[in-house]
Order: C-alpha cells, then structure tokens, then sequence
C-alpha cells in the first residue's frame, strides 16, 4: 500500500507546477449550479422524488456529484495514463524500482480516484452553499464519490489498454459521454419507457448518481446496498482485468 | 560471493520468434562486461531478462545470486538500469526525477533530496536542476538516466546502448564517468553497438549475433584470436580488378575498400607496390573488434 502511495506524490509533484489543471475544474460546479438555479431551474416544475416534490436543481445537482466523479477519474485513467503507458514510458522506468506492477495500477487508481474525489467534494460544498442537500447522510457523500471514481479509474484504465493511438478516444469517449445524459441524471428512472429502465440500471453511472442522490435526500433504501455492491464489483473486475492487461504490455 | 549474472541456455521468444536463442554467460563482481552486436542481435531482450521485467523462455538465469522470477523485487533494489530508450519522466524537473526515483527505492524525501544533490554533480548537471527534461539535450538525458539509476548505490547497473547518438564530446565525457563508476567497483553491464566503447569500458566482452553469442574474450585476446594484429585498407579504381590470392592472408572485399588481414601491414602494402599493385589509396591501422565481427559473420556491425 505504501508503495502504491508513491505512484500519488509523483503525480502530486507533477501537478504542482500546473495547479490551473485541477483548479479549473473546482469552478465548473458553480457555474453549473448558478445556470440551474437563476436559469433552466425556475423553467422547470419541481419533480417527485421518492413521493416528495423537489426543486429540479435539487434532483439533478447530487447526479452532477457522481458525474464529476466520473469525470475525474476518466481523464486521469484515458489521456494520462495512455501516455505514461505507452508513449512516455514512465512505467517501464518504474518497474525498474523495487515497485511492483500491482503497485504501479493500484497507486494509479488511488490518485484517479483522489482526483474524481477531490472534484466531487467542491461539487459537494457549492451544493451545500446553494441549500440544496436535505440530509444528513450527505456526509456520506464524498466516500461514495469516491467509490465512483474508482469505479470508473479501475474500468477505464482496463479500457485504455486496449488504445493503440490517440484517435482511439473518440470511440473511448463514445462509451462514456452517452452515460452522462443516460444515468438518471436528468431524470428519475420513472420517466424513461419501462423497457429502457433494465438498460439504465446495468449502466455504472447509474449506480452512482442513485446512490449519491438517495444520500442527498436522505432516502436510502435497499437499492442503495444495490449501488454499492454494483460499484465494488466494478472495482474489483477493472482492477483484475487492468493489472493483467498491463503486464502483458509492460512485462514481455 | 555469487556471480553478479549467471545464465545457462537463456532463451527468450516471442511468439514463434526467437530473439535470444540459449545463450550462456557469467559476469563476475567488479567487472565491466559489455554485449557487442549490431540491430537486432537481442542485447536489449537480453538485459530486459537480467532486469527482472521480462521472464525468460526457458533456460537459467541468476542475478546477484537471486532468481529474477521469484526475487525479482530484492534483485531491482540493488540494481540500477539504464534502459535504451530515454524513460526518464518529462512532466517532472531535473532533480525531481532522482528524488521521485529515490522514494521509489525507499529513500525519505529528505534522502533523495541530498542524493539527488550528490548525483547531479556527479552527472555535471547541477546547473540543471530545475530544468523540464525535454530542455536538455541528448547527452544531458543520457547522464541523467544514468545518474538516477545510482540512487539506491547500486552493486549492478545495466546500460543499454548508453551512448547511441551522442556526438564524440558527449561519449567521451560518459564513458569517463563510467569509468569512474567501475573504479568504485561497481559491476557493469552494457550493450553497445560501438567497438570503441566495448573496447574503451569493457574487462570482457561477448559478441551477440542473430540470437546467440558468436564470441566472448577480452577485446585483446578475441582480435588476437579471429583476426591479426593489423589490418591493411585498400582502394582500387573500381575498373580494376586486381588478384590479391598470392598474398596468402585473409581479405574481406567491401563495398568501397578491400581489407587485407596482416601482422605487418606496411611490409603487405610494399608487396603490392614492387609488385605493380599500387592502390589509390591506403590504410594501415590496428584490428579492431569491428573487424573481429566481420570475420565472426562476413557483415559489419553498423551498417
Ligand atoms: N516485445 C517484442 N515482441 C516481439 N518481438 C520483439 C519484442 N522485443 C524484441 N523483439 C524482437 O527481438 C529481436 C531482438 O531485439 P532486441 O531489442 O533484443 O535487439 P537489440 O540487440 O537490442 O537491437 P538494437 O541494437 O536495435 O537495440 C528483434 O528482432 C526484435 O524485433
Ligand atoms: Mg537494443
């Protein structure tokens, strides 16, 4: 685990000198919430949610937490490490340390996940600010944004194996854009035709948005067990499928 | 003490390809051996099995007296490695790359830190320290790999072609701190496609071909042994065609020049001359390994 750790102050060291990065990022939610709020939110009704009617910004802001979540860990996991991967041959300098293989995806997920989290948590406090979390269970929040995010770090990093070229992404970001309109995000599962809902439900962002909006609201429920059982098995694949694909390309 | 490499019928494929085909070899503590053999001869597939991070094919390999299979982690931590590639790391600065290479191996930050001073001036750098690696230029690179490769004090350190594409200035000033690396009795490992430098860094070399180890000596004794002591170049008009069998020596026809193989090449060239054969122009220098390699294959070792 400390050897996995030393895969994150590299990146920390890496990304002191280009903090606008990750700070421009922190800057999205507000804007986000700002236009949902004085804009889009007062066209819309208020929507139900678990047999309350809430204020549209209210449901779509904790999805836009798992979103951000999401979209953390995808940059890291895509670009980044495609090109420590592959064209900077960053990993191959650090197999030739005492580090392991296991440590070199393992310390890669943890910051992709740190990274998704750290987004999610200025999310977090913007929504806070705006008055628009009902629960205490939203201090939950940032551990399941977290466990999105490394969700999504452990499948795409198995993705981005795969990657021959950069031109790859498009199809890559083919995948994941959809999720983003798809998840509930938007709107709550009752809206979509009762034979899309199956189809929604197998999507990862689904589970996260769910979960995240359920611990914002204070409705946990059965599903959420759902949620996050979905979430850790998705970790658990990614990280298993990610660590072998790797040692194929960096261990021949 | 254990042998610093030891290999018996190391073999690695890939697929259905071969690219090092059951080779043998030992590299004692303290020496400096070299891996001479042109593109492709599977120096790199070689010294990646040594490193740990690719397993062999079959065969036997042992490395600071560890299996590189099961200790690969003991071996890595007291060995530096100079890949042929530049895989330093170019979001990073300088000195970072040491530091974050020394946290790798263990070090404290505040460790790294000073090793990292100590390394820098060792590789003439320190007026760099702060530099983006992509600034520096081919030579800087390479010493700076090399420097970071030092920071665990390594007993072994591998380098794989350490002076391809450098300018002679920047070679020499390399090979002078490898030397000094060698004096501190560290064990190196290189490959190389340069004679010079095999014959410059080496105690012991092997010659690596298509796979296997056509030769292995110390560079004097492998020209004693496949070549002579001298070797005579000649020119001719390229109409002329000139008969050299009554010489009795060994001759290799180039695509510009014809080598003549001789003790005494200066008595050789008086031949030809009182024989009517003057060439256009001569040479008389010493063998060298670059001949040793034409005589092993009937090619030259870069092309
Ligand atoms: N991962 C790989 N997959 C398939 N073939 C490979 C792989 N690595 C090396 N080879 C092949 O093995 C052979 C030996 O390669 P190797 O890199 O060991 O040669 P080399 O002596 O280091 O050559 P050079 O002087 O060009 O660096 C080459 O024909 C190469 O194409
Ligand atoms: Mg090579």
């Amino acid at each position: 685990m400390m050897a996995s750790w030393l895969l994150v102050e590299r990146n920390l060291l890496s990304y002191r000198r280009t903090p606008a990065v990750l700070l421009s990022a922190m800057f999205e939610p507000f804007i986000f919430l700002f236009g949902l709020g004085v804009g889009l939110g007062k066209l819309i009704e208020d929507v139900e949610w678990h047999g309350d009617a809430i204020s549209y910004p209210a449901f779509v802001a904790p999805g836009l937490i798992a979103v951000a979540a999401m979209n953390g860990a995808l940059f890291e996991m895509s670009f980044n490490f495609y090109f420590k991967l592959r064209e900077s041959k960053t990993y191959d300098a650090v197999l030739a340390t005492p580090l392991s293989l296991r440590n070199v995806v393992d310390g890669e997920l943890s910051w992709a996940m740190l990274r998704g989290g750290l987004y999610s948590i200025v999310f977090l406090v913007a929504l806070a600010l705006f008055g628009l979390l009902a629960s205490w269970w939203s201090v939950l929040i940032p551990f399941a944004a977290l466990l999105v995010g490394l969700g999504f770090a452990s499948l795409a990093s198995w993705a981005t194996t795969f990657v021959r070229g950069w031109q790859d992404f498009d199809l890559f970001f083919l995948a994941t854009q959809p999720l983003f309109v798809l998840s509930t995000t938007f709107f709550a599962l009752e809206v979509y035709p009762e034979w899309a809902r199956p189809i929604v439900q197998a999507t990862p962002l689904y589970h996260g948005v769910d979960l995240i909006r359920d611990l914002a609201r204070g409705t946990l429920a059965w599903s959420s067990v759902g949620n996050v059982a979905y979430l850790c098995a998705m970790v658990a694949v990614g990280r298993a499928l990610a660590t072998r694909r790797s040692a194929q390309l960096l261990t021949t | 003490m254990a042998m610093a490499v030891e290999a018996r019928s190391l073999t690695k494929r890939f697929g259905e390809f071969t690219a090092v085909d059951g080779i043998d070899l030992t590299v004692e503590r303290g020496e400096s051996f070299a891996m001479l053999g042109p593109n492709g001869a599977g120096k790199s597939s070689t010294m990646r099995m040594i490193s740990t991070v690719s397993p062999a094919t079959s065969g036997q390999l042992s490395v600071l007296g560890l299996d590189p299979a099961t200790d690969g982690q003991a071996i890595r931590s007291r060995m530096g490695v100079v890949a042929q590639d530049d895989n330093l790391d170019d979001a990073l600065t300088v000195r970072e790359n040491i530091m974050i290479y020394g946290r790798y191996f263990g070090l404290s930050w505040a460790a790294a830190r000073s090793k990292a001073d100590e390394l820098l001036q060792f590789a003439q750098l320190e007026d760099r320290s702060g530099a983006q690696v992509n600034s520096l230029s081919g030579g800087m690179k390479r010493r700076l790999a090399i420097a970071r490769a030092l920071v665990n004090d390594p007993d072994l350190v591998l380098l794989d072609e350490p002076t391809t594409g450098l300018d002679p200035q920047a070679r020499h000033l390399l090979w002078e701190r490898l030397y000094q690396l060698k004096e501190r009795g560290v064990t190196l490992v290189l490959t190389t496609h340069y004679m010079d430098e095999a014959e410059q860094l080496s105690d012991r070399l092997v010659v690596m071909d298509q796979a296997r180890i056509v030769a292995e000596g110390s560079p004097s004794s492998l020209i004693a042994e496949h070549v002579s002591k001298e070797v005579l170049e000649i020119r001719y008009p390229a109409e002329a065609n000139v008969d050299l069998a009554d010489l009795g020596l060994r001759t290799e026809e180039l695509a510009d020049r014809t080598l003549i193989y001789t003790d005494r090449g200066e008595d050789t060239l008086a031949v030809l001359v009182n024989s009517g054969r003057t060439p256009s122009s001569s040479l008389v220098r010493r063998a060298s390994l670059e001949d040793v390699f034409l005589a092993l294959t009937g090619r030259r070792l870069v092309e």
